[in-house]
């Protein structure tokens, strides 16, 4: 069995002792750190979100798996860096001000991440002017928000305001959930795209790029 | 401090919705778990910003659900009624503007029962807002002061019962549920999350003895709500969020060793639990809180409750009228029906009790875990550890036990991925350690979304 095959086949049992182990056996066997990263890392996440959308795993699962991601993109990262390989594609993440619910938010990064994306998460309460500062600071080309409250939904057009008066709307894809968020909410406030769940933002941020 | 080395119940037969070994009786007359079920009817805003320019309409909201909810009382004969303001967190860091809430809402419901006889309590649940980026520990300082200040205000304002949904523990429990962490889930719990109940339920007792209120209870809701909501999201297995359940009511049980009457909160479904073993009165949700999150216990939860809610609903216009009073009104037949059968006779109302465990258990581990028979079973054996931590970890290995044992027999489907999980948590619980150092030690460099420090641990 090649070493892709196992690479993507052990990150799918989170198993990342063995991942890590697949893939310095594949570079010192000369295999390309693209064709780890797109044929075997992100192959066995890929593989992997679509269990978890299909509910035969479930969160965890798909967490212990990313650890197994994180740990062989650690190795080969170098690598990538002299082939100038990056990412997919930029996101700016965070819940909005005055709301600290953080585990959507947090699913939401690891489905980017597991997607290829390099996400820069501004955690839980964050107001407009650190969003509109790490949008001038990062160049994303999305910004993803997320709400769990009716009552701090509302700092979702907020954000959206901000990126309009800095002069930044144009330039990124504002991304919106939360449990109170809706289609409809996300049209009034101007923002690009609603989902509803985690594994659904990913598909959708991937279209924008 | 008691710790409850019994339980208050011993007989299945009294264990039972409405009555409470020690009911708690409200200056009205109404008396929890005195043997009528009465409606807990809870409400929030529609979507709006709050601020000090939104405050009048928030007033006007508040005043507006009251109203109706009161005139629908009135209507359908209502015996009495609690009514829940869970403040939003603007309202508890501007401690002025919840206690303007609570005052707006006492005022209406005491008119309503000068005038036409109309019974109600509130309860008061300030939201814990010891949480964020800028909380610099969790028993002094800004956050702390205006939760108190919150509780002591809405008393004198007139509120009848202090509640928090508390969240000692919570950032790292948050982190367990996502990884299915037994080990971590009971740190947070039996470590962090009882730490804090003592010191925040020791200074509400206090603010309700100096104000002349009651001091109602907790929930776990931030723990074990947030695991069964993720596990109906398949998100989480449902044998985790059972064991959850279980485990939180040694947690949720340290305010009434504090000094807390009851009755216990709504969306801490570990009240059952509670009340098995202090015999204090309890208010559950089930069917009725679909309004606010969607539940796999919808009746089972009724079989012990003496108040019963509908855990929150947005004042929002509906086809039959203002949500609020919508729900209220749901309340008040399931409460009607179950006191129907309370006056037919014990048989009577022991039948409806088992009807509405018996529909949902076999469906669900979470209804399981909350089937009375099983409750004073689990409980009889958490009481017999000595400490926090054996009895949290005492309540996940019986969880997870009666669990195999209602599958085995046939009372209990279980998914091939739930039975895999089962196996794989209850390895995990046998491999805890014997002592709760052994464990803390372990947890504290794995917890990186904690600092010791606001626990006053190093």
């Amino acid at each position: 069995m090649s070493n892709i095959k196992n690479i993507s086949d052990y990150l799918q049992m989170g198993k990342a002792n063995l991942v890590e182990k697949e893939v310095r056996e594949a570079l010192e066997k000369g295999v390309g750190a693209v064709d780890i990263l797109n044929d075997g890392l992100l192959d066995g996440m890929g593989k992997l979100g679509v269990k978890f959308k299909n509910n035969e795993v479930y969160v965890p699962e798909v967490l212990i798996a990313a650890r197994a991601l994180n740990k062989g993109i650690e190795i080969i990262k170098p690598h990538l860096i002299d082939a100038g390989v990056k990412p997919i594609g930029k996101v700016v993440l965070a819940t909005v001000k005055g709301d600290l619910h953080d585990i959507g938010k947090n699913l939401v990064r690891m489905m980017l991440v597991g997607a290829g994306f390099e996400v820069i998460d501004l955690g839980i309460d964050v107001p407009d002017a650190t969003i509109v500062e790490a949008v001038r600071e990062h160049k994303p080309n999305i910004v993803a928000l997320s709400a769990l409250l009716t009552t701090t939904m509302g700092a979702q057009g907020d954000v959206v305001k901000a990126l309009k008066e800095a002069g930044l709307r144009e330039s990124v894809k504002v991304m919106v959930g939360g449990a109170p968020v809706t289609q409809s909410f996300c049209d009034s406030i101007g923002a690009d795209a609603y989902t509803s769940d985690a594994a659904s933002c990913a598909e959708v941020a991937k279209s924008f790029i | 401090m008691p710790t409850f080395k019994s339980t208050a119940y011993q007989d299945i037969d009294n264990f039972i919705y409405a009555h409470a070994i020690y009911p708690v009786a409200l200056k009205n007359g109404m008396v929890i778990g005195g043997g009528t079920l009465y409606p807990e009817i809870n409400f929030t805003l529609p979507t709006m910003t709050i601020d000090q320019s939104t405050m009048p309409e928030v007033i006007r909201n508040y005043k507006e659900i009251i109203t109706g909810v009161c005139e629908r009382a009135k209507d359908l004969c209502s015996s009495g009624f609690v009514a829940e303001i869970e403040t939003l967190p603007p309202m508890t860091f501007e401690p002025k503007w919840g206690i303007e809430v609570c005052k707006a809402v006492v005022d209406i419901a005491k008119d309503y029962a000068e005038k036409y006889g109309v019974k109600s309590a509130v309860r008061i649940t300030p939201n814990d807002i010891r949480e964020g980026n800028d909380l610099k520990h969790m028993w002094h300082g800004r956050h702390w002061d205006n939760m108190m200040e919150t509780f002591e205000g809405c008393a004198k304002a007139g509120a009848d019962l202090l509640a928090v949904e508390s969240v000692g523990g919570k950032e790292v429990h948050d982190e367990a549920i996502m990884y299915c962490d037994i080990a971590k889930s009971l740190f947070a719990l039996s470590v962090l999350g009882c730490t804090d109940m003592k010191k925040l339920w020791s200074e509400i007792v206090s603010i309700s003895d100096k104000t002349g209120v009651i001091p109602a209870g907790d929930t776990a809701c931030g723990f074990a709500n947030t695991a069964m909501v993720l596990a109906d999201k398949n998100y989480v297995p449902k044998v985790f969020a059972a064991a959850v359940r279980v485990m939180t009511a040694v947690r949720s049980l340290v305010a009434i060793e504090c000094g807390a009457k009851g009755p216990h909160k709504d969306c801490g479904y570990e009240g059952v639990y509670v009340k098995a073993i202090t015999g204090t009165p309890i208010a559950m949700e089930g069917r009725t809180s679909a309004c606010a999150h969607l539940s796999p216990v919808g009746n089972v939860a009724i079989c012990l409750a003496d108040l019963w809610s509908n855990e929150s609903v947005q004042n929002i216009k509906l086809l039959g009228g203002m949500a609020p009073t919508v729900s209220f009104e749901q309340l008040v037949y399931d409460c009607r029906l179950m006191n129907t059968a309370t006056e037919r006779g014990k048989e009577t109302a022991l039948i409806l009790r088992d009807l509405h465990a018996d529909s949902d258990s076999a469906i669900d581990p979470q209804a399981y875990v909350l089937r009375p028979d099983v409750v004073l079973e689990i409980s009889k054996e958490i009481v017999k550890e000595e400490g926090y931590y054996n009895r949290t970890k005492k309540a996940a290995s019986l969880a997870f036990s009666k669990i195999k044992e209602a599958h085995g027999n046939g009372e209990l489907k279980l998914e091939d991925k739930e039975l895999m999980w089962l196996d794989r948590l209850s390895e995990d619980v046998e491999a805890l350690p014997s002592d709760v150092q052994t464990l803390t030690e372990q947890m504290l460099p794995q917890c990186e979304k904690l600092d010791p420090a606001k626990y006053d641990m190093k």
